[in-house]
């Protein structure tokens, strides 16, 4: 946090007004950077353009009304990149004089460009990476998290099955990095909350199996013949982060069982059928400013600058300190359409949040579970909990 | 209040014959109203209310039922006897509660998609006026001298003090998050806006002219119960301001607080999802409604006592009574 306190430059601009009170005119970025990628297994996750860019947009008039009474405006640019020109566009940003950036990015370039940023004194908000060393041993001083861990998405699954007992677990990772990471969490939150891992098999990744003119057949084929003689099993695991064979697993499995983590029942911060807690306000108002259906980026990029918004109204402050520091404060609290306040852990950064299980269509669930209990916050059962942090950035 | 209040019972002693008081109740899923009878505490009809119907409320002299058709974006009229449906009153989109001044002419609605607070002529059913406030704008409360109306925004987290004279908001206060509901007592000298999420409910002392000051936050503790769930909603203060009740949403309770000293005195257990509230005109019962168990409870407010719940429509939601 050292660099932070460096330089405030034109974080922002405060003006004293005729009035009494001080005005505050916020400026943010959201930065994504877009990765080749393969087409997703099913068209309704096409990435939209404006992914993440829509919750800024929501956010910005969210924030926009509110500091209407105030004296204060939102502004917040939205910029995507391909991988390469990702540093220059987080130079643009903080050259222009923005010091509160929304970073859509994979974790390795989220890193970098969370220290580029903090040369310059900014705060970093991670609306995508799931990664837990993100919020461990690299977790960084000027990066609060508003996406989801793997690991509180593990511990959401595990709570559920559990309190459905279905204790026994056939996981099924795929072979990239990223699902072996995924995996990894799937077995920790086993052991967390008493399941048992009786089959532990990787899917590898071919190049095959995504949709194609006759995808299915294959699929149809492949799959079963994976998942014979497997040990007696309540429920299958998919650790499959990078989409290439999870959403077909439930209707092609040897055995059938219920499939939870990347395909069937899938835990996410938010999507566009979430109606609970009054998340239908949030629906309507989404939908008509951008004629489409929320995606769980939207919704974390809103997130994070109604984090904000929140530091504004609040506190009165919008330099990048200021932020953070009311931000992991016991003074903050956010409504966020999910049943109770969302607030920020002070070990690591990580906004605690309940976390829905979505199956498509609907919201199945919501986690944590009744029964597992906590001694400050039962949200804290998922994710890293203060004693397993190793993260002391925020110490 | 008072004066409103006696002058209705006084009516209803010279010209009515004894028919029973009723309670209405809207049924959120169910788009219902449930009819119950306060004084057998029977359901007496249940008729279609238009979509969504959310909040309740009736004529001074109780004889029409206004209820917000949250999906119809129009306020429904029924005649309070018969039943029947009169000519609806333009609302705006999606307006989810409201509050109609002593008078009965002027029907203020919060139209919580839109940021707005509409002003509707219950005479010539047309728009005065709409008022932007601050997002997702839900509670509406009314000084008893009908000078302010009081609207809360549950994402911006202000009570918005909205004068009745130019509908220009004169007063902004911020309070906990998603501030649900916004009640004065009935001198107008005190007003509680609860917050859902915060957990917690202002205190505000009201000046003269109308100022408010934060003098107060009532916040809830229930053995065994999270503290996630403690989450005020609807809200009453008996007449000569002593005690103020709070529904306490999933936490199915609701929270009698002495309104002077602003302690809590004790919990009442009630049906699932406890939502809104109010007094029988007597003030002898306050009865609430339970959202996700489909019932009212009925409390005998000397007593702080819960005595009956009674089955009604489907996710009850608001309830308004006469006499």
């Amino acid at each position: 946090m050292h660099c932070l306190h460096r330089s405030l430059l034109a974080a922002l601009t405060v003006v004293f007004s005729a009035g009494t009170a001080w005005a505050i005119d916020v400026k943010a970025a959201v930065l994504r950077v877009d990765y080749p990628t393969l087409l997703p297994i099913s068209r309704y996750d096409l990435p939209p353009d404006d992914l993440g860019f829509a919750g800024a947009a929501l956010a910005d008039e969210d924030n926009g009304t509110t500091g209407g009474f105030l004296g204060h405006t939102y502004e917040t640019k939205t910029v995507a990149v391909p991988p390469e020109e990702a540093d220059a566009a987080m130079a643009q940003i903080l050259a222009d004089g923005i010091r509160l950036v929304v970073v859509q990015s994979r974790p390795e370039d989220l890193l970098r460009l969370t220290d580029q940023a903090a040369e310059a004194g900014a705060l970093v908000f991670n609306a995508r990476a799931a990664d837990n060393d993100l919020r461990d041993g690299s977790c960084r001083g000027n990066l609060l998290h508003t996406a989801l861990s793997h690991g509180m998405k593990a511990d959401a699954v595990a709570q559920f099955a559990v309190w459905k007992k279905w204790t026994e677990w056939f996981l099924i990772a795929g072979s990239n990095p990223e699902d072996v990471a995924l995996a990894e969490a799937y077995r920790k939150a086993a052991r967390k909350f008493g399941a048992e891992i009786v089959e532990d098999r990787s899917f590898e990744d071919t190049g095959g199996s995504r949709r194609t003119d006759s995808g299915h057949v294959l699929v149809q084929r492949q799959l079963p013949a994976f998942t014979q003689d497997a040990d007696d099993h309540d429920v299958v695991i998919a650790a499959d982060a990078t989409d290439y064979f999870a959403r077909y697993l439930s209707y092609h499995l040897w055995t059938p069982r219920p499939v939870m983590g990347s395909g069937g029942l899938v835990p996410t911060s938010f999507h566009g059928a979430h109606e609970a807690y009054g998340a239908t306000q949030y629906q309507t108002r989404f939908e008509a400013l951008t004629g489409r259906y929320a995606k769980p980026e939207d919704y974390n990029v809103w997130l994070a600058l109604r984090v904000v918004g929140e530091a504004v109204t609040r506190a009165n402050t919008a330099d990048p300190d200021g932020v953070r520091d009311y931000a992991i404060s016991d003074a903050f609290e956010l409504a966020a359409f999910k049943g109770q306040k969302v607030t920020f852990r002070n070990w690591n950064g990580q906004l605690r949040q309940p976390v829905l299980l979505y199956d498509g269509v609907i919201t199945v669930s919501v986690s944590p579970q009744e029964g597992f209990l906590h001694q400050s916050s039962p949200l804290d059962t998922m994710g890293l909990d203060r004693p397993e942090s190793s993260c002391t950035a925020f110490d | 209040m008072k004066s409103f209040l006696l002058s209705t019972a006084l009516a209803a002693l010279i010209a009515a014959p004894a028919y029973a008081g009723k309670a209405f109740i809207s049924n959120e899923r169910g788009n219902t109203i449930t009819v119950v009878n306060t004084d057998t505490w029977e359901v007496e009809t249940e008729f279609f209310a238009g979509n969504r119907p959310r909040g309740i409320t009736t004529s001074p002299d109780g004889s029409v039922i206004y209820v917000c058709a949250s999906d119809d974006n129009l306020v429904r009229v029924f005649d309070a006897n018969t039943y029947e449906e009169l000519p609806s009153l333009p609302s705006g989109p999606d307006p989810e509660l409201f509050i109609l001044e002593p008078s009965g002419k002027r029907l203020y609605i919060a139209n919580e998609d839109d940021n707005l607070v509409t002003v509707t002529d219950t005479e010539t059913r047309t728009v005065l006026a709409e008022v932007p406030v601050g997002v997702e704008p839900e509670g509406m409360g009314m000084s008893p001298d009908a000078k302010f109306v009081v609207n809360t925004s549950e994402t911006t987290n202000m009570a918005h003090f909205i004068s009745t004279e130019d509908y220009k908001i004169k007063h902004n206060i911020l309070v906990d998050q998603r501030p649900r509901y916004a009640h004065y007592t009935a001198d107008g000298s005190r007003l509680f806006v609860t917050s859902e999420i915060g957990g917690t409910v202002t205190v505000m002392d009201i000046a003269e002219d109308g100022a408010p000051t934060v003098v107060g936050k009532i916040s809830f503790e229930v053995a065994g119960v999270q503290p996630e769930w403690l989450q005020p909603v609807g809200a009453r203060v008996t007449s000569d301001g002593t005690r103020l009740f709070v529904a306490l949403g999933p936490a199915n309770r609701v929270a009698v607080i002495d309104a002077q000293s602003l302690e809590v005195l004790d919990y009442i257990l009630v049906g699932q999802r406890v939502w809104q509230l109010d007094f029988t005109p007597d003030e002898q019962f306050l009865l609430t409604t339970n959202g996700n168990s489909n019932d009212i409870t009925v409390i005998d407010v000397a007593k702080e006592k819960a005595i009956k719940s009674i089955q009604v429509g489907q996710q009850p939601w608001g309830v308004v009574t006469i006499e």
